[in-house]
């Protein structure tokens, strides 16, 4: 089977080594499969195609046409003075940060864009205009109202009683919406931080007003001939990254909670060997949980069921990809077919009926490749379509959701028989529990009488958990698959700290089996492992999507507020990393994480090397301004271990790197208790 | 390894769990849905599902609430592989099943009433081995002892020890370290109490061996104790679980003994104890749970020692107690304060009517004593046959740079606990009516009366330091010599008494704090003045003086009483500026001669409540030895749990008995004249003072105008008393307004 495009190269293109791509079986050998059958993967075309050395670096000016402008860092490094600079005069520092900081732009409008369609959904399920979906958790709502400054309590003769449920709903609906584009004010989720925090932010002006005006202000900065200051253009990265992470990305995974559910703990499996030969395979694939939940409880319906097995096929299984995995894993345990970079793959398997994709992480390479099999490649979002003709747009309607998705499953059961011979579904495939976050952590740190946030401070203070780790982001075609991900957690565990992960990090680290409770003892230090026993956890958290990084942010802050381990995010024993990033989300993350006063290292590359002064001003000045601050290290070993001595320097600061000795405490010590 | 005790645990929780439910249908055939329910005496329901869910178990029928709350905590199964997590769910597991024993322990008493024996300590002749709940009474008695820090926990053993000898060191060693031992479940059949009367132990609340029930459901009890502790003494609000519970982590320093084999039902109960913050150690082979964070340190301990367990169980808990070596041949300690000498065990006697028995401490220059001498003067108990009296009279003389005469009768009432402390000597009254009571088994150990001499100076020196420099004892057995000394002593106590009766407010310019109790109240303060004794009864202006000058930084501190601003209802700006400090912020003032305008605080230990009586226009005062029902329409349980916590509860006022007949006793309402009615018990107790304080007070009837129980227990059943009698309330203005 030959590949349709357009441009051909003259000679034969190179064949990726698929050992040397992966370090997942399954991936292997889908990848030599997709070799036989003479379709290239991204793999293929990354050993075709060099990424730009300039770009790399982060400076390649190309906002006017009088560019684009190429400053590119000589070997040895610049002797003296940098005398770089554009047409106009930008320098390699001006030039680094603008675009760094335009990719914290596309990163925190995708999380945020992502945020507003569930804002709108849950607005007009507030509003009742919508019967598809529902309010399915008004504990969150509750809370969330809360948050939102909503009152949840009325007051009646006198008495305050509970507040309707629904006039909450709508007035957290509106106040919710108004985040992304409100005239006055600030974000209010931002108090939510630890004080100390906000009030950093607020000394370093970097409060974001709302979630819209801070990335078009980037687009503004960024512009020709505007902010040539790159601490000035950071500052706007800082605040629109806040708007991401407190903001979009926050209210986003807020509101899927109130309407889908708060994840708890689930049982499932993760890669490829998922799927199905018997079965009708719907992989869903992308960000939206608005697109999945409906696709779920279309797949379960009974007589949808009958239909498929009216069809020859002995049901319909369900395969998450990307993002969109992680959200109907966290709160139904669908599992996981694959990272991002397996999209194509589950395709190859020959046994995917129905590739049903929203919005980003989607190469448009799915199209040529489902071109080659009998899949039904299906775009539903608006805002994301493809050019190919093979490719069937159902735009999926909020208000007719449950019909576009019976259409959809319904595509995916006639495509059934269409399968060709080729089917080989690879046997790998891993048991994984996820589902946790914020509230499920708590829970299941003391239960329904005790649960709190000390008894992991506890065990971090006297020594068994050693810190924190988030452990999130992207793969990369750019370094082997999966393997910086897990060289990383595992040599983290190893040292006994814990792991909490998102995104594909989770996916990579479900493949290998490292979110089982069992792999405590067999990957962790004895400290930690002793503790993942106790609480019965795997030592890898997977906490869900990349929007759902803030509830990374959360976890941390209820790690602060309940006390014993100083009074800022940037005071605990944490740090942040991306392995094998590549969008332009990963940057915003990381960007807010520092901001929130976390150390974040990047792995494979920084698109900031072009300009040292720059970088340095992320890697060492910034945390003088908000606790956290940005490093890189491609080594996946050297990269875990600047983590931990971050965490060891944390430790130290807050005087716990010592065996904490047992206090018995008599009758004046227990006087002199606090009330 | 937690994997297999949460297994179990939650196997357990849902066993227990239906057992429980199959108990409360059955009740349900054989009872009326509205019968009442209960456990005798308390204020607080069902504590453990009052305090935690602030559900108010009063009938049959209430019952279903709890069990299905109990019910839906029941978590899911721990599956063998890729389990999901389990510490929440063990816990939740294990707290539905203490839920269920406590209302397995309820539906008992329905249907067997006479179970357990409701009073402190055990009646083994008429079988009645089981005390189960502690009433109200024993609470807050016992409560006090938990807040000063005389006991310093609870060591809760289920099960037996392989050999009663083992069971009765394990105890003696806790009596030792002063902590109380709840009692409850068997192994095979024996329970630790069943080991501890085959070797002759005394067990009861007396001797801090509480034997609280043969069953497990029986621990529930302890439970019921700590959380009651909780609301009592801390002003935690029933149903505020995650108060009531850190409270319990923080200040209740308890834990579980295992002893024998640990099945589901032990295991749920022992997770279930986990949200309190109490480990459990186990001389079996179970699995361990050792990194902190629920409870302090360790949550499960394996495979200890017996002649380790109580040291390993004191410091998995984070618990300091201190052993008092003392050099004679019987244990010392609290724990055998309350032992009794009965009849049968008696060797010898002295004091109690039939010789006499008189106790003096006095002053002494430095050079006019030798430090530890213990000298006794005539012949001494083994010189005595069975059943014989001898006259004693115990002289002590206290030489020390900072010692002042104002001590004497501080130090002078140490006697009377010091040597109860000693194992098989019971020590009753106080002066010159003491009465010593020698046991045969002390004897058999060695006892002589030097050894009360050898106490003395150990206990004055180390309680005492800073004011002891010298101690010596002498004992006298002589007749001649014990009348002389008695003579002497009743001198010296008409003396005294005439300092501190003279002794008024207006005299002094420094009052005490008393703040003993905030390791329990928080938020209460105590404040002490020569007319105003302390609440609880034990401490006096002087006690809280010396104690002061003993530890300066101690919880008795002087309050410069300041700018008085109001003379008739006792408040000093000083006072309220010391209050306000002292209880963080929640009490801005308050007024020592009031109880109906901004009156003083309580912890939750006073001896007495005084309520408004509004149709008698007077008041009435309950003793917290009264359980009956009274004017007010409570019991003191009711009304202590109204105004415990350090709450300010105008009408309402705690105070000692003592102060009932003191100068300044509610002057601002009218004083003892308002008191319209008083339970017998009490009123009897006081006569003399009542008598006395009333013909100052231009009434020398009073005593029998107060109304008690007999005349009724309602202000319409005893207004008519009050009209026949002419008591003095009735013509005073309006109590209110």
């Amino acid at each position: 089977m030959t590949e349709e495009k357009a441009k051909k190269p003259a000679k034969a293109p190179k064949l990726a080594d698929p050992v040397a791509s992966s370090i997942d079986v399954a991936t292997q050998q889908l990848i030599a499969r997709a070799q036989e059958l003479g379709i290239d993967t991204v793999w293929d075309r990354a050993e075709n195609m060099k990424p730009c050395a300039i770009g790399m670096q982060g400076t390649c000016c190309k906002n006017c046409s009088m560019g684009p402008c190429r400053l590119p860092l000589p070997k040895g490094g610049i002797e003296g003075e940098d005398t770089r600079k554009g047409l106009c005069g930008a320098t390699a520092n001006t030039i680094a940060a603008r675009n760094f900081i335009r990719m914290v732009a596309g990163g925190a409008a995708a999380h945020s864009d992502h945020g507003r369609c569930v804002a709108e959904v849950f607005r007009s399920v507030a509003r009742k205009e919508n019967h598809d979906y529902k309010i399915k958790d008004t504990i969150k709502l509750k809370a969330v109202a809360e948050a939102l400054n909503v009152a949840i309590t009325v007051e009646v003769d006198g008495e305050v009683v509970d507040r309707d449920i629904d006039e909450i709903a709508l007035e957290t609906a509106e106040v919710a919406y108004g985040e992304w584009g409100k005239p006055e004010g600030e974000i209010i989720y931002l108090k939510r931080a630890p004080e100390a925090l906000y009030e950093k932010w607020k000394k370093a002006g970097v409060l974001p007003r709302n979630i819209d005006r801070e990335i078009v202000e980037i687009m503004h900065r960024t512009h020709m001939g505007v902010d040539q200051d790159y601490k000035n253009l950071m500052k706007q990265g800082a605040r629109a990254s806040l708007a991401d992470g407190w903001g979009g990305s926050m209210l986003a995974t807020d509101l899927q909670d109130i309407l889908f559910g708060t994840p708890y703990p689930v049982q499932s499996e993760a890669n490829l060997g998922i799927m199905k030969e018997d079965h009708v395979n719907i992989i869903v694939h992308g960000h939206e949980p608005i697109l999945s939940e409906m696709i779920i409880a279309a797949s379960q319906d009974p007589e949808i069921l009958d239909y498929a097995k009216s069809k020859g096929a002995k049901g319909i299984q369900l395969g998450g990809i990307c993002c969109t995995a992680n959200e109907m894993l966290q709160r139904h345990g669908v599992p996981v077919a694959g990272t991002f970079l397996q999209q194509e793959l589950a395709i190859i398997t020959g046994a995917c009926d129905a590739m049903v994709v929203d919005i980003q992480c989607i190469f448009q390479n799915l199209a040529n490749v489902a071109k080659c099999f009998h899949t039904k490649l299906i775009t539903t979002h608006p805002i994301a379509r493809m050019e190919q003709n093979n490719v069937l747009h159902i735009e999926f309607d909020e208000h007719h959701a449950m019909d576009d998705a019976v259409r959809i499953v319904k595509m995916a059961i006639d495509n059934f028989e269409n399968r060709g011979a080729e089917v080989m579904i690879p046997q790998q495939k891993a048991t994984q529990v996820a589902g946790f976050g914020v509230e499920s952590i708590l829970y299941h740190l003391g239960g329904t009488f005790r649960g709190t946030y000390y008894t992991l401070n506890d065990n971090i203070i006297n020594g068994r958990i050693r810190g924190i780790a988030g452990v999130v982001g992207c793969n990369n075609a750019r370094t082997r698959h999966n393997e910086s991900h897990i060289t990383i957690v595992k040599e983290l565990i190893k040292n006994d700290v814990i792991v909490l992960t998102t995104g594909c990090n989770g996916i990579a680290c479900a493949m290998e089996g490292l979110l089982t409770p069992e792999a405590g003892a067999v990957y962790c230090g004895p400290g930690l492992a002793e503790v993942c026993e106790t609480v019965g956890i795997p030592p890898v958290l997977h906490l869900g999507s990349c929007v759902d990084n803030s509830r990374i942010l959360l976890a941390a802050t209820e790690v602060v507020k309940a006390g014993g381990l100083g009074k800022d995010i940037c005071d605990l024993p944490a740090a942040g990393s991306a392995p094998e990033w590549m969008s332009e989300k990963a940057i915003s993350i990381g960007q807010y994480f520092v901001t929130s006063g976390v150390y974040t290292v990047f792995g494979y590359t920084f698109p900031t090397a072009g300009a040292p002064v720059f970088e340095d001003y992320l890697f060492n000045e910034m945390e003088k301004l908000y606790g956290g601050m940005w490093d890189f290290e491609a080594d996946p070993i050297k990269h875990a271990h600047k983590m931990i001595a971050h965490i060891d320097a944390k430790r130290k600061a807050l005087g716990i790197d010592k065996a904490r000795e047992r206090v018995l405490m008599d009758m004046a010590d227990r006087q002199a208790l606090e009330a | 390894m937690s994997k297999l005790v949460a297994f179990a645990a939650i196997q357990g929780g849902y066993k227990v769990v239906s057992t429980a439910e199959g108990a409360f249908t059955k009740a349900l055939a054989s009872y009326n849905a509205d019968t009442k329910i209960g456990f005798p005496n308390t204020a607080y329901y069902l504590p453990v599902i009052y305090s935690l869910t602030g559900m108010k178990v009063e009938t049959l029928e209430d019952l279903k609430k709890p069990l299905e709350f109990a019910r839906g905590l029941l978590p899911p199964h721990v599956k063998g592989k890729n389990h999901l997590p389990y510490l929440g769910p063990l816990l939740d597991a294990g707290m539905a099943a203490i839920f269920s024993y406590e209302i397995i322990e309820a539906l008992r008493i329905l249907e067997t009433p006479d179970f357990y024996i409701a009073q402190e300590d055990p009646d083994l002749e008429a079988g009645k081995k089981w005390v189960g709940p502690a009433d109200d009474v024993i609470l807050r008695k016992r409560g006090v002892e938990f807040v000063d820090g005389s006991a310093p926990g609870f060591a809760a053993i289920v099960g037996a020890a392989p050999t009663p000898e083992i069971a009765k060191m394990i105890v003696e060693d806790y009596q030792k370290r002063n902590l109380y031992i709840f009692c409850a479940a068997n192994h095979n059949g024996t329970s630790v109490i069943d080991q501890l009367l085959e070797q002759d132990v005394q067990v009861g609340w007396n001797t801090r061996i509480v034997p609280f029930g043969p069953d497990i459901s029986s621990a529930v009890f302890a439970l019921g104790f700590a959380n009651r502790a909780a609301m009592a003494f801390g002003g935690v609000q029933p149903g505020d679980y995650k108060t009531i519970l850190k409270y319990n982590k923080e200040r209740i320093f308890a834990f579980v003994n295992a002893l024998g084999d640990i099945g589901t039902e032990w295991g749920t109960a022992a997770a279930g104890c986990v949200n309190w913050g109490f480990p459990t150690l186990a001389d079996t082979d179970i699995p361990e749970i050792l990194p902190t964070g629920i409870c302090t340190y360790e949550h499960v301990v394996a495979n200890v020692a017996h002649d380790e367990i109580v040291q390993r169980s004191v410091e998995v808990r984070g618990l300091k107690v201190t052993v008092s070596e003392i050099d004679i041949p019987l244990s010392f300690g609290p724990a055998y304060e309350g032992e009794r000498v009965r009849g049968a065990d008696l060797h010898v006697q002295c004091g109690g009517g039939k010789t006499q028995c008189t106790e003096l401490v006095k002053m002494a220059e430095m050079n006019e004593v030798e430090d530890g001498k213990v000298e006794v003067i005539g012949p001494d108990v083994t010189d005595l046959k069975e059943g014989d009296t001898f006259p004693l009279g115990i002289f002590v003389q206290i030489a020390g740079r900072e010692f002042q005469s104002d001590f004497e009768p501080i130090m002078e009432r140490q006697i009377h606990h010091l040597v109860n402390y000693i194992q098989g000597i019971m020590h009753i009254g106080q002066r010159d009516i003491s009465w010593v009571r020698v046991s045969k088994s002390a004897m058999e150990k060695g006892f002589t009366l030097k050894d009360i001499g050898v106490v003395l100076h150990a206990k004055f020196h180390q309680d005492f330091q800073k004011i002891v420099d010298k101690v010596q004892v002498t004992l006298y057995t002589k007749k001649a010599d014990v009348d002389k000394i008695t003579k002497t002593a009743r001198a010296e106590y008409k003396t005294r008494d005439e300092r501190v009766d003279k002794m008024t407010d207006e005299d002094v310019e420094l009052f005490y704090s008393c703040t003993l109790c905030q390791s329990f109240a928080p938020n209460h303060v105590c404040s002490v003045s020569p007319e105003r004794t302390g609440l609880c009864g034990a401490y006096n202006w002087m006690d809280c003086k010396a104690s002061y000058e003993i530890n300066p930084t101690g919880p008795n501190q002087p309050i410069e009483k300041g700018e008085c601003i109001d003379p008739v209802l006792g408040q000093w700006k000083g006072v309220n500026e010391f209050v306000y400090k002292a209880s963080r912020g929640a009490v801005p003032h308050y007024n020592f001669y009031s109880m109906v305008v901004d009156p003083m605080t309580t912890c939750g230990c006073c001896e007495c409540i005084a309520a408004m009586l509004p149709s008698c226009n007077g008041v009435m005062t309950v003793g917290r030895d009264y359980s009956g029902e009274t004017p007010s329409g409570m019991k003191f349980t009711t009304l202590a749990g109204v105004m415990g916590g350090g709450a300010q509860s105008p009408g309402f006022v705690g105070h000692s008995k003592y102060n009932i007949t003191q100068g300044k006793f509610i002057t601002g309402d009218g004083g003892l004249l308002r008191m319209v009615w008083m339970p017998k018990m009490l009123k009897e107790e006081l006569k003399d003072r009542i008598d006395k304080r009333g013909a100052e007070m231009g009434c020398p009837g009073l005593y029998d105008m107060i109304a008690d129980e007999t005349v009724g227990i309602t202000e319409e059943e005893i207004l008519p008393f009050l009209q026949e009698k002419g008591h003095p309330a009735l013509t005073m203005d309006p109590l209110v307004g």
